[in-house]
């Protein structure tokens, strides 16, 4: 029982922290920009293409993923500068359409350069096994996960709370006008912002790559959890997104696998198999609804 | 007047010729799932399909045919709406291609509804083998719970007594568990995981702490990829033995998944190293064409292009006469990869089925090697509940 709930345990840590990467690019510029961005997800998918790529390439798992971040990186400034800039001004309706556009885009060009069927990402060969500690196991490659999620989500609160550019952040996400007429080169400081987010997806995206797949479309079904994490966190609030994330990771996780087993103490058998993750399907769902309920805003919104 | 009249008797003798003469082409409707996780099984019996038309030389029963190809996703809505298209603007004669029992359940009633017959190369879902059997329908493969209950056979007589069950929750799944538990009788425990599921984390925490001595798992394509090597990273293949369906266990999970295969059992009906004539060319061919072995998933394309050209060939390409068709794809006058097979009265395979073990062949390539048979003349269980018209 311990080795079960402490594995779920981790389990749900790794989900919700990688969860939280694609979260916090998604709640920072929802929250600073007033942007809603559904192709964040896509930048998820074209970073987990690219980490597969240059993994295939040379080799090597480390060099994908350090590929995968800059090229993602570079695709979303350019992105930024291209278009979503001048969506900005305009009201949601139009950045959903327009952004909902880039989704469909991006899944046929990826579709045309690496074809319909999922790509192979395999972790390295050193990390395929499990690690054991005193009769415990536990696969090391997502120990690996959850050592690079805390290390990046440690990283952020550092960049900030401590630093200039993160001072910038808070304050243009709390209140932009304020920011701006305080002489802070706002667009520079989105296209900075946008940037690091789509580093940050395309991390996410190398890192899950080998324990999911690299496939057209798998940036669409996570999307819908990071928006979801950002809810109940509070829109614009990085701690938000951390707390949001590793709710959400946490509860999915050990709903999964401790919903069946309570409902066999009181159902027969047959019925708790199906009944279990149906249950735990919507669970998350139910969890954002209460938190929603009861804080309208979020756990931690970052406007007053 | 006189213009109206000779138009009316033109159409009329054109109408009259097409019948009496026959279709001078055949059309045959392909959806499948050829994108995400489940591609490997529809690009599987798409390739096998083509390589039976490239061994006909584009021909079915020595008529041009025309094989239009369409995704259908691995989503129900998309492949009844492909499927619709196919029959009301293509008129196409034949179907087939489907890999999923769920999108072949949503599939089946427009199909039949039109009269056309559907060739299943792979999903065999229990209720068009049992009550809802229908004339329309021919299944070139197995009932999805043929290849389970040979394992279910093996396993119980292999004395295993405490094995957990991982399945999609779909029909496809349910099959599954039913078709194991008809001849497993020891303790079972079922996980039931979103179809289409990749990271199986919580079950493998769960399957740990529950301690079976067997795990059987029905996860095709991209789930069964992700699920092994997720199971082999959670270091739990020393205590706990693997068993598979050969859906779980064929060339495109041994591709993707490799050495940690080693050793694995699972049932089949059709196997690379069957010795028959049709099967040694098929297999060789399919290499040499597409540079890697076939799964069962191309041996049952290339047999459900046979057939249909069996049975247009039968009835002189007269395919308006749907009793005569019905009768030639009944009497299914071709050599099938996998040895002979009989029709069951629901149009469903009576056949042998086979035990496999992946090992590594003569030139050291990680496969499947065919043990023994596990069933002969084997049927389904449903049959006795079909009633065809």
């Amino acid at each position: 029982m311990t080795q079960l709930f402490l594995e779920q345990a981790l389990n749900g840590l790794q989900f919700g922290l990688m969860l939280f990467l694609l979260a916090a690019g998604l709640t920072l510029v929802f929250g600073i920009m007033d942007m809603i961005n559904l192709a964040h997800g896509s930048l998820y998918m074209v970073g987990a293409y690219l980490a597969a790529a240059a993994a295939a390439a040379s080799g090597s798992f480390v060099i994908g993923v350090l590929a995968a971040v800059a090229g993602t990186m570079a695709v979303g400034a350019l992105l930024e500068l291209a278009v979503l800039r001048r969506l900005y001004t305009r009201d949601h309706l139009s950045q959903v359409l327009a952004t909902f556009a880039l989704i469909l885009i991006a899944n046929e060009a990826v579709r045309m350069v690496w074809g319909d069927q999922p790509v192979m990402l395999n972790a390295p060969e050193a990390l395929a096994g499990p690690v054991e500690i005193a009769g415990f196991s536990y696969p090391a490659f997502r120990l690996l996960i959850i050592a690079v999620g805390v290390l990046v989500a440690l990283a952020l609160y550092v960049a900030v709370t401590k630093t200039r550019v993160g001072m910038w952040v808070r304050a243009g996400a709390s209140n932009r006008e304020m920011t701006e007429a305080l002489g802070i080169n706002v667009k520079r400081l989105f296209t900075i912002v946008f940037a690091v987010g789509a580093g940050l997806c395309a991390l996410a995206g190398a890192m899950l790559g080998p324990l999911l797949a690299v496939q057209v479309g798998m940036g669409e079904s996570i999307l819908i959890l990071a928006f979801v994490v950002i809810v109940i966190g509070g829109i614009g609030s990085i701690r938000g997104a951390l707390v949001g994330s590793l709710l959400v990771g946490v509860v999915d996780t050990l709903g999964r696998a401790l919903l069946p087993w309570l409902l066999r103490s009181f159902l027969p058998g047959e019925v708790a198999a199906h009944l279990g993750p149906a249950l735990a399907a919507i669970l998350i769902y139910v969890l954002m609804a209460a938190i929603l309920f009861w804080k309208p805003s979020g756990l931690f919104p970052a406007r007053g | 007047m006189r213009l109206t009249a000779v138009a009316a008797t033109l159409a009329a003798s054109l109408l009259l010729a097409s019948s009496a003469f026959g279709a001078d082409k055949v059309k045959v409707g392909f959806v499948s799932t050829l994108s995400g996780p489940g591609a490997g099984l529809g690009v599987d019996i798409r390739d096998g399909f083509n390589l039976a038309m490239k061994h006909l030389n584009g021909k079915l029963g020595n008529l041009p045919a025309e094989v239009i190809i369409a995704d259908d996703q691995q989503k129900p809505d998309v492949a009844k709406a492909e499927t619709e298209k196919f029959l009301k603007k293509d008129k196409v004669d034949f179907m087939t291609g489907i890999v999923f029992s769920n999108i072949m359940l949503a599939v089946g009633p427009q199909v039949f509804e039109n009269k056309t017959f559907y060739i299943s190369a792979n999903a065999g879902p229990s209720q068009y083998a049992g009550e809802q059997c229908n004339p329309f329908f021919f299944n070139v493969a197995w009932q999805n719970d043929n290849l389970h209950e040979a394992m279910g056979k093996y396993v119980q007589d292999k004395g295993f007594r405490n094995v957990v069950i991982v399945t999609p929750n779909y029909p496809g799944g349910k099959d599954a568990v039913s078709g194991f538990k008809r001849y497993y009788k020891g303790r079972a425990e079922e996980m039931y995981t979103k179809l289409g599921q990749l990271d199986y984390a919580a079950e493998l925490a769960q399957i740990r702490a529950s301690k079976p001595d067997a795990l059987f798992f029905f996860l095709p394509g991209g789930m069964g990829i992700n699920f092994v090597k997720q199971f082999v990273a959670a270091g739990l293949s020393k205590d706990i033995q693997l068993f598979a369906p050969g859906f779980s266990a064929d060339e495109d999970v041994i591709k993707a998944v490799g050495t940690p295969m080693l050793g694995m059992f699972n049932s089949s009906h059709w196997a690379h190293d069957f010795d028959n004539p049709e099967n040694k060319r098929f297999v060789a061919d399919f290499e040499k064409e597409y540079g890697r072995l076939p799964s069962l998933y191309a041996s049952q394309g290339y047999d459900a292009a046979l057939l249909i050209d069996a049975a247009v060939r039968d009835v002189k390409g007269k395919l308006d006469d749907k009793v005569a068709l019905q009768k030639a794809l009944e009497a299914k006058r071709f050599k099938s990869v996998r040895g002979d097979f009989k029709w069951n009265t629901n149009h469903y395979p009576v056949q042998n089925y086979v035990l496999r073990v992946i090992g590594k062949d003569v030139q050291g390539r990680v496969t499947n090697k065919t043990m023994g048979t596990i069933f002969s003349n084997h049927a389904d269980a449903y049959v006795a509940s079909c009633k065809m018209k």
